[in-house]
C-alpha cells in the first residue's frame, strides 16, 4: 500500500513564513491549547495516554505513562525540561520542528504544562542549532505577546513561563539526566537513577523530560482526540500510536525529513519516501535508527514459527519489511531510536563505517564510567588498526570483547549505544573485518562511477 | 588585564538571571555571553564567570573544558566546523575537509596564518539529510562540493562584523539583533 501523507506536523511545512504566530493561527494554531484549558488536566492526560504517544527521542518510552510518575513535592515546583539536543548521528527531525513550526513546539509545551501544573518550562536546545534557537525564543515572545504564556494566560488562573537554554556542544546532553545537569550549570555527566527526573529533576524538582517532538505532537493530539490520533498509526495494536518524522540519510536519491504514520516499513522509507538507494547501486545495510542503533540487512528474515511468539505476524519476511515500530524493532534486535535512517549502499566498506560511528563515541563519551570512556577509544582504536590494514585476528576477539565488556557496566546508554552498533557490525560483516587483516580499506564517500 | 562584560552584554545576563533558581545554572549562557564578546574562553573569563556567579574558578573550569563550543584558546574571526560523522562522511565530507585544508592552507584544529579562519572538525551537526555540510560560524552550508567553497569562503572574509569577536553564539548580541 502507498505511504499515508498526513502533514500533521509537517502541516505548516511549505507555508511561506511557517515559523510567525501569524501562519500558526492561520491554520487553526493554539485552538488546541483553548480546548485544554476547557477539558482540564486530568483529561488532557487522559488523551495523552490514549493516543499511545511512544517517546519521539529513542528510547520510545509512552509519554501518558511518563507524566503519570511525575511526583509532586509539597515545597518545589514541577518543571518540564525539553530535550531538543539533537545530536544522534544521522537524526536531523527536531531540528526542522523548531525552525519551521516553532509555534508548534511551543503549544505544545504550554498544553503540557497546564496538564501537569508546571510555571517554568526549559527547552534545551543544542548550542550549534542557531536559527532554531531564534525561530523558539521569537515563537516565544509572539506567544507572551498574545497571551499565551504569563501570568494570566487566556485569562485563566494559569502562568506560565518557557526558558530557552542554549547548550554547548556535547552529544550527552540529550541523555536526559545529563541534561538535567548540564542545565543547572554543571558538566553534561549523567546522573544514577533512581531517583528518577520524576521524581528529583532539574533543580532538585520534580521534573518530566521529554522529546521535542514528543511535545509537538501534543496540540495534535488534543485537536483529533487520543485515540483517533492512535489510530493514524499503523501500530495502534501494538499501543504505539499516531504519526512521527522520518528522516533518510546517506546513499538514497531524496534524502530529507519526511511525515509518515508510526509503523511503516523500512522498505517503504527507503523506496517510497528516500526515492530509493541511489541510482544504479543496490542496497548494503540500513542502520534504523541513529547511530546507536544496530544495523540490518534486506537478506535477513524473522525467524518466529512459534504462533505465540510476538513476531510471528512477519514469520519468514525480510527485516525490511517489519514494520517500524518501538517493539517490533526491539523484536529484530535493533531499536527503533530516534527513526531516522541511515543507507549505505555496496560501494560501503563496513570497517569504515565502524571506524567512523566509534571515533564518534569517544569523543562524545562524558568520561564519568571507565568501560565507556575506555572502550569507545579503544574500540576506535581497534577500528583504526581494521581500517588501515595493521590489525591482526586477535584485534577481532577483542573487538567483540572490549563492547561485550562495555554493556550493563556504565551508569547511562552512551556506552551501549557505541557497543551495540559496534557488535551488530561485526556480527553480520565480519567477513569484512577478517579481509581487511592486512591490507589497507579505502575510505568512505570517495567518488563512483 | 580583567575580562568586563559590556553593558549590552551584561543586561542579556541579568535579564536571564530571575529566570533559574540558582546562579549557578547561568554558567553556560554566561560563559556563551562572554565567548561573543572575547572570542573565546580565557583564563581572565573563567574568573569573571566565577565571581558573578560565586562559584570557584574550578567549577567554570570543569564546565568550560567539557563542552565543545567553548574555545579555550583564541579562534579565527570565522569558524568552519566541517561536520565528519557518518550521513556526511558516505557522502563524501573528506572531501570537503580536504578542500578547506587546501584553501586555506591549514589542518583541522589550526588557523590560518591572517587570523581569518579556524578550521575544527565537528560530531553531527543534525543536517544530515543534506550532507556534506559545514557551519561557518551561526550558518550552515549543505550539500556542499569543494567547488561551492570558493564563494562561501569569499563572502566570509568580505563580511566584517565589528563589535562582535567571535561571530557564533546562540544566545548573544548578533542572535537577537536578528530576531
Amino acid at each position: 500500500m502507498p505511504v499515508e501523507n498526513p502533514r500533521i506536523l509537517t502541516k505548516n511545512y511549505d507555508t511561506p513564513n511557517s515559523w510567525t504566530l501569524a501562519t500558526y493561527e492561520a491554520s487553526g494554531g493554539y485552538k488546541a491549547l483553548r480546548k485544554s484549558i476547557a477539558m482540564g488536566p486530568a483529561a488532557i492526560r487522559d488523551e495523552v495516554k490514549a493516543a499511545n504517544l511512544r517517546g519521539r527521542g529513542g528510547a520510545g518510552f509512552a509519554a501518558g505513562l511518563k507524566w503519570s510518575f511525575l511526583k509532586t513535592h509539597p515545597e518545589k515546583p514541577n518543571y518540564i525540561a525539553v530535550n531538543a539536543d539533537e545530536g544522534e548521528p544521522g537524526t536531523f527531525k527536531d531540528r526542522t520542528l523548531m525552525e519551521k513550526d516553532p509555534h508548534r513546539c511551543v503549544e505544545g509545551f504550554i498544553i503540557a504544562a497546564y496538564a501537569l501544573d508546571v510555571h517554568t518550562v526549559y527547552v534545551y536546545i543544542r548550542g550549534e542549532l542557531v536559527l532554531a534557537i531564534k525561530r523558539i525564543e521569537q515563537a516565544v515572545r509572539e506567544a507572551r505577546a498574545r497571551g499565551y504564556l504569563g501570568s494570566k494566560i487566556l485569562d485563566q488562573d494559569f502562568k506560565l513561563d518557557i526558558v530557552v537554554h542554549a547548550g554547548a556542544g556535547a552529544y550527552i546532553c540529550g541523555e536526559e539526566t545529563s541534561l538535567l545537569n548540564s542545565l543547572e550549570g554543571l558538566r553534561g555527566e549523567p546522573r544514577l537513577k533512581p531517583p528518577f527526573p520524576a521524581v528529583v529533576g532539574a533543580f532538585g524538582a520534580p521534573t518530566i523530560v521529554n522529546n521535542l517532538e514528543t511535545l509537538a505532537a501534543v496540540p495534535s493530539i488534543i485537536e483529533l482526540g487520543g485515540e483517533a490520533f492512535s489510530k493514524l498509526s499503523r501500530l495502534h495494536h501494538l499501543k504505539d500510536g499516531g504519526v512521527r518524522l522520518y528522516g533518510i540519510s546517506g546513499h538514497v536519491n531524496r534524502p530529507g525529513v519526511y511525515e509518515a504514520p508510526v509503523g511503516i516499513t523500512l522498505r517503504e522509507l527507503i523506496d517510497d519516501l528516500g526515492g530509493g538507494v541511489r541510482t544504479g547501486h543496490t542496497l548494503k545495510a540500513v542502520i534504523p535508527g541513529g547511530s546507536s542503533t544496530p544495523v540490518l540487512r534486506e537478506s535477513d528474515t524473522v525467524h518466529a514459527p512459534d504462533e505465540k511468539h510476538p513476531m510471528h505476524a512477519w514469520h519468514g519476511k525480510s527485516h525490511l519489511d517489519v514494520p517500524m515500530g518501538v517493539d517490533t524493532m526491539r523484536g529484530l534486535g535493533t531499536m527503533l531510536g530516534t527513526c531516522c535512517a541511515i543507507v549505505m549502499d555496496e560501494t560501503t566498506s563496513m570497517v569504515r563505517v565502524a571506524e567512523n560511528l566509534m571515533v564518534f563515541y569517544a569523543h562524545e563519551s562524558c568520561g564519568q564510567c571507565t568501560p565507556c570512556r575506555e572502550g569507545c577509544a579503544w574500540m576506535a582504536r581497534l577500528c583504526h588498526k581494521f581500517a588501515d590494514g595493521s590489525a591482526t585476528t586477535v584485534d577481532l576477539d577483542t573487538l567483540a570483547d572490549v563492547a561485550n565488556n562495555i554493556i550493563g557496566n556504565t551508569i547511562c546508554a552512551l556506552g551501549d549505544g557505541a557497543a551495540m552498533p559496534m557488535l551488530g557490525i561485526l556480527k553480520l560483516f565480519r567477513n569484512e573485518f577478517e579481509a581487511a587483516i592486512g591490507k589497507p580499506t579505502p575510505l568512505l564517500g570517495l567518488k563512483v562511477a | 588585564m580583567a575580562f568586563e562584560l559590556t553593558p549590552e552584554r551584561l543586561a542579556i545576563f541579568e535579564e536571564l538571571l530571575p529566570k533559574y533558581p540558582t546562579k549557578q545554572a547561568l554558567s553556560i549562557p554566561l560563559l556563551h555571553i562572554c565567548q561573543e564578546q572575547l572570542g573565546h574562553i580565557s583564563a581572565e573569563v573563567i574568573e569573571y564567570v566565577a565571581k558573578k556567579l560565586a562559584l570557584s574558578t574550578a567549577d567554570v573550569k570543569g564546565v568550560v573544558t567539557f563542552y565543545t563550543l567553548f574555545q579555550q584558546k583564541p579562534v579565527g574571526r570565522n569558524v568552519v566546523w566541517v561536520c565528519r560523522t557518518l550521513s556526511c562522511e558516505l557522502m563524501g565530507a573528506r572531501s570537503i575537509k580536504d578542500a578547506l585544508e587546501q584553501k586555506l592552507g591549514c589542518h583541522v584544529g589550526e588557523t590560518t596564518r591572517d587570523g581569518e579562519f579556524t578550521v575544527l572538525e565537528a560530531e553531527c551537526l543534525a543536517a544530515c539529510g543534506a550532507g556534506p555540510m559545514m557551519q561557518l560560524n551561526d550558518e550552515y552550508f549543505e550539500n556542499l562540493t569543494p567547488e561551492k567553497l570558493d564563494d562561501i569562503l569569499d563572502a566570509a572574509r568580505r563580511k566584517k562584523d565589528a563589535g562582535c569577536a567571535a561571530t557564533f553564539s546562540p544566545i548573544g548580541i548578533r542572535a537577537r539583533k536578528e530576531q
